[in-house]
C-alpha cells in the first residue's frame, strides 16, 4: 500500500531548474537510491517527498493518496538527516521519544518502541549518554532508531554515512539494509557514492542535472548502461568510453573496434580487458596494485585507457603490450551519449 | 642548572604581568579597598576631622528611608526591564532570523537604539513624554485622551524609565540570541516538523534550552547594567519627584557631589558591589547546572 509514485516532479528556483520533470515509482517495501553527482537535485528530490520544500510542478504520491501539498507531518515519512540532526541538550533516549511525545503516545507505548528500537540498532547501553559524548556511528544509530520508533511505513535517507569512515560506512551501509527488509520499509536513499547504490538498491534512480538519466536495478544499469554518462558513473574504475576517431588504425583489432561513426563513442569495462598476444598495442603509464586486482593505466596514441586484470600483473611503467576485448563487451554510444545496440551479424 | 632555568622562567613571567597588574591594582583593587576603609569613617568638615565610627555609616543607612526606596526601586527597575526586554529581544532575534524581504534593514532598525548613547536615547524620549506637546500625548490627544504629565508623576515615571530602558537594551540583547540562532542547524527544526512539532513546541523543547548559554550571558549582563545605567537620570528626572525614579547609583552620585558626603557614598558602594557580587554567582552557579553547553 505504501508506495511512493512521483509524478512530473519540478522545482524551480526562480531561473534555475535544480530538478526537471522526474518521474519514477518506489514499491512497497522495496529500496530505491536516488544516484548522482553533487548537486543533481537528489536532496530537493527527497525534501519535497518529505515536504520540506515546495513542489513547484508535478505531484507526489504515497500509498496512491496524493500528498503534494500535504503537511510533513502527516505523509506518514520520517527522514535521516546526513548531518543526523539529533538534539545536543537531549540525552539518546530523549532523542529517540521526542517524536512520540510530540504526538502524544502514551507512556508505556514509549517505552516498549524505546526499548525494541534500541534492541535493534544496538544502542541499549547508551540510552543515557549525550549526542556530544557519541562516536560517529553511534550517533547514527541513534538517528536509525528515531525513524525506527516513529514507525512511519517510509523511510528517506539523505548521504546517511557520508560523514563516517571507510570501514565503518560498509557496516552500517549493512545494517540499514537489513533494517529495512526486517521492518519492510519502504526507502528512498540518496548518495553519490556508487558503492552504496550497487550494493543496497532494489532500483537507482540515476540523475543528472535535475533529471532522471536512466531508472532500472543496479546489474541493468550496470550491464546496459543507457547513456555514457550512467557507464562512466557506475563501475570503479569507470568504464572507458573512448571516441571513435582516436582509433588510429583498425588493422588487426578484428571485431573489437566495429565499424562506426567517427562522432561515436565505444565503451568497454576495465575488467573485460585482457593482456594478449593481439590487439590494441599500448604503453604502460601506471600501474595499481590493490590485491586481489591489478589496475593498469595505458595509453595507444592519444587514447587512454584503464584495464583490471585479475590478480598481480608482472608489469611495469613503460612496457609495451597488447591489450584485446571480446565484441560482445563492447557498448557504443552516439554523438549525443546515447547507447545504441550494433547489429551483431554486421561486426562478425 | 635546571633549576635556575625554572627560576628565569617564573620572572620573565612575572615580567611580562607586572605592567597589566599594576594598573589593575592601582585603577581597580586599590579604589574597591579605599571605598570599604572609607565607608568606616564619619564624614569630615574643616572643624571636624572624619574619625572612625565603625559600622555607624551602615547604620544610618539602614535608617535612611530613601535608601530603601531606592533599592525598592531598584528592584523594579530590574523586574521590569530585565524579562521583558530578553523576551523581546528572542522575538526579534527569531524574526530577523528567517528569509524574509528586508530583514538586513529590519536588523538595523533594531540595533539603532544601541549605538545611540543613553543620554542622545535619554533626550529623545524626553521629547516623547512631554506633557502636552510630546509625542505621546499628541496621539493620545488624536484619540481625546487627557494629556499627562509621565516623567512628573511618581506613580508613572518609574514605568516610563522602564520602557525606554527596555526600547534601548533590547536590540543590544537581540544581536547576542541571533548570533546563538544562526549557530543552531536548520536540521533541527525541520527534524522536529516531520514528527508533528508545533513552531510553540520547538521553541519550548529545543530552542529556549539551546539559548540558555545566551540567556545567561544576557541576564547576567541585564542585571548589571539595571544597577550600572543611570545616565538617563540625568537628563530626564534627576531621581525625582520625591525620588520616585532614583536608583541607587544615582543616590551614591547624589550622596557624593551634591550633599559632599563621601563616606557615605562610600557605604553605600560597599552594599552595591556586593549585591552585585552575589546576583553574578548567584545567576552563575544556579543557572549553570541546568544549561546544556555545546
Ligand atoms: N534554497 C535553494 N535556493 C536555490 N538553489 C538551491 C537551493 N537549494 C539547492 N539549490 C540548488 O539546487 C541544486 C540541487 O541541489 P541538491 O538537491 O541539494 O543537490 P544534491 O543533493 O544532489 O547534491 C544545486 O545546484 C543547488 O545549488
Ligand atoms: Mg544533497
Amino acid at each position: 500500500m505504501p508506495g511512493i509514485e512521483i509524478r512530473n516532479l519540478v522545482k524551480q528556483w526562480e531561473a534555475f531548474r535544480a530538478v526537471d520533470d522526474v518521474s519514477f515509482d518506489v514499491p512497497q517495501g522495496s529500496l530505491t537510491v536516488l544516484l548522482g553527482p553533487s548537486g543533481c537535485g537528489k536532496s530537493t528530490i527527497l525534501r519535497m517527498i518529505a515536504g520540506l520544500e515546495d513542489v513547484s510542478d508535478g505531484t507526489v504520491a504515497i500509498g496512491g493518496r496524493d500528498i503534494t501539498r500535504q503537511d510533513a507531518a502527516q505523509r506518514g515519512v520520517s527522514m535521516v538527516f546526513q548531518s543526523y540532526a539529533l538534539f545536543p541538550h537531549l540525552n539518546v533516549r530523549e532523542n529517540i521519544l521526542f517524536g512520540l511525545k510530540v504526538r502524544r503516545v502514551a507512556k508505556a507505548d514509549q517505552e516498549t518502541r524505546l526499548a525494541e528500537a534500541a534492541a535493534l540498532v544496538g544502542l541499549e547501553e547508551l540510552l543515557d549518554r549525550m549526542p556530544a559524548k557519541l562516536s560517529g556511528g553511534q550517533r547514527q544509530r541513534v538517528a536509525l532508531a528515531r525513524t525506527i520508533v516513529s514507525s512511519q511505513p517510509v523511510c528517506l535517507m539523505d548521504e546517511p554515512l557520508s560523514n563516517l569512515d571507510a570501514k565503518l560506512r560498509a557496516e552500517m551501509r549493512d545494517e540499514i539494509h537489513r533494517l529495512q527488509r526486517k521492518l519492510k520499509l519502504t526507502m528512498v536513499y540518496v548518495t553519490h557514492d556508487q558503492t552504496e547504490a550497487m550494493s543496497m538498491a532494489d532500483e537507482v534512480v540515476l540523475l543528472k542535472d535535475g533529471r532522471i538519466e536512466q531508472i532500472g536495478p543496479p546489474a541493468a544499469l550496470y550491464e546496459t548502461p543507457e547513456t555514457a554518462f550512467a557507464a562512466r558513473f557506475l563501475g570503479m574504475p569507470p568504464m572507458n568510453v573512448m571516441p571513435m576517431d582516436k582509433f588510429s588504425e583498425r588493422t588487426g583489432l578484428g571485431g573489437m573496434v566495429p565499424d562506426a561513426p567517427a562522432n561515436w563513442r565505444l565503451g568497454v569495462r576495465p575488467e573485460k580487458i585482457h593482456i594478449s598476444e593481439q590487439g590494441l598495442p599500448v604503453v604502460v603509464d601506471a600501474v595499481d596494485y590493490m590485491g586481489a586486482e591489478t589496475v593498469l593505466r595505458v595509453h595507444s596514441g592519444p587514447l587512454e585507457l584503464m584495464a583490471r586484470i585479475d590478480g598481480r600483473a608482472l608489469v611495469e611503467p613503460g612496457d609495451e603490450l597488447r591489450l584485446s576485448w571480446a565484441p560482445a563487451d563492447i557498448h557504443m554510444f552516439d554523438d549525443r551519449g546515447k547507447r545504441r545496440d550494433l547489429d551483431r551479424s554486421e561486426t562478425n | 642548572m635546571t633549576v635556575s632555568r625554572d627560576l628565569m622562567r617564573h620572572v620573565h613571567g612575572w615580567l611580562l604581568l607586572t605592567p597589566a597588574a599594576i594598573l589593575l591594582i592601582a585603577f581597580t583593587h586599590y579604589p574597591m579597598v579605599a571605598t570599604l576603609i572609607d565607608s568606616f569613617y564619619s564624614k569630615g568638615s574643616a572643624i571636624r576631622p572624619s574619625r572612625f565610627v565603625g559600622l555607624g555609616n551602615y547604620d544610618s543607612m539602614m535608617a535612611d528611608p530613601i535608601f530603601w526606596k531606592v533599592l525598592v526601586n531598584n528592584m523594579w527597575f530590574a523586574l521590569g526591564t530585565i524579562p521583558v526586554s530578553i523576551a523581546l529581544a528572542i522575538s526579534m532575534a527569531m524574526l530577523v532570523n528567517q528569509t524574509l524581504p528586508g530583514r538586513s534593514f529590519l536588523r538595523m532598525a533594531y540595533f539603532t537604539p544601541t549605538i545611540l548613547p543613553m543620554i542622545a536615547v535619554a533626550n529623545i524620549w524626553l521629547f516623547f513624554y512631554s506633557p502636552y506637546i510630546g509625542l505621546i500625548d499628541q496621539i493620545a490627544g488624536w484619540f481625546g485622551l487627557p494629556g499627562h504629565n509621565w516623567l512628573g508623576d511618581p506613580d508613572t515615571v518609574l514605568p516610563a524609565i522602564i520602557v525606554m530602558t527596555i526600547w534601548k537594551e533590547a536590540g543590544f540583547f537581540m544581536i547576542f540570541y541571533l548570533a546563538a540562532l544562526q549557530h543552531i542547524p536548520p536540521e533541527l527544526r525541520e527534524a522536529a516538523r516531520l514528527e508533528g512539532a508545533t513552531r510553540w513546541y520547538f521553541f519550548r523543547r529545543v530552542l529556549f534550552p539551546l539559548l540558555m548559554p545566551t540567556t545567561l550571558f544576557v541576564l547576567i549582563n541585564a542585571v548589571l547594567n539595571s544597577f550600572k545605567l543611570v545616565d538617563h537620570l540625568f537628563v530626564l528626572t534627576k531621581g525625582g519627584p520625591d525620588n520616585a525614579s532614583n536608583l541607587l547609583l544615582y543616590y551614591i552620585f547624589e550622596s557624593a557631589f551634591s550633599y559632599f558626603d563621601t563616606n557615605y557614598a562610600a557605604t553605600l558602594t560597599v552594599v552595591l558591589l556586593a549585591l552585585l557580587a552575589v546576583m553574578a554567582l548567584a545567576q552563575f552557579f544556579v543557572l549553570d547546572r541546568r544549561i546544556h553547553y555545546r
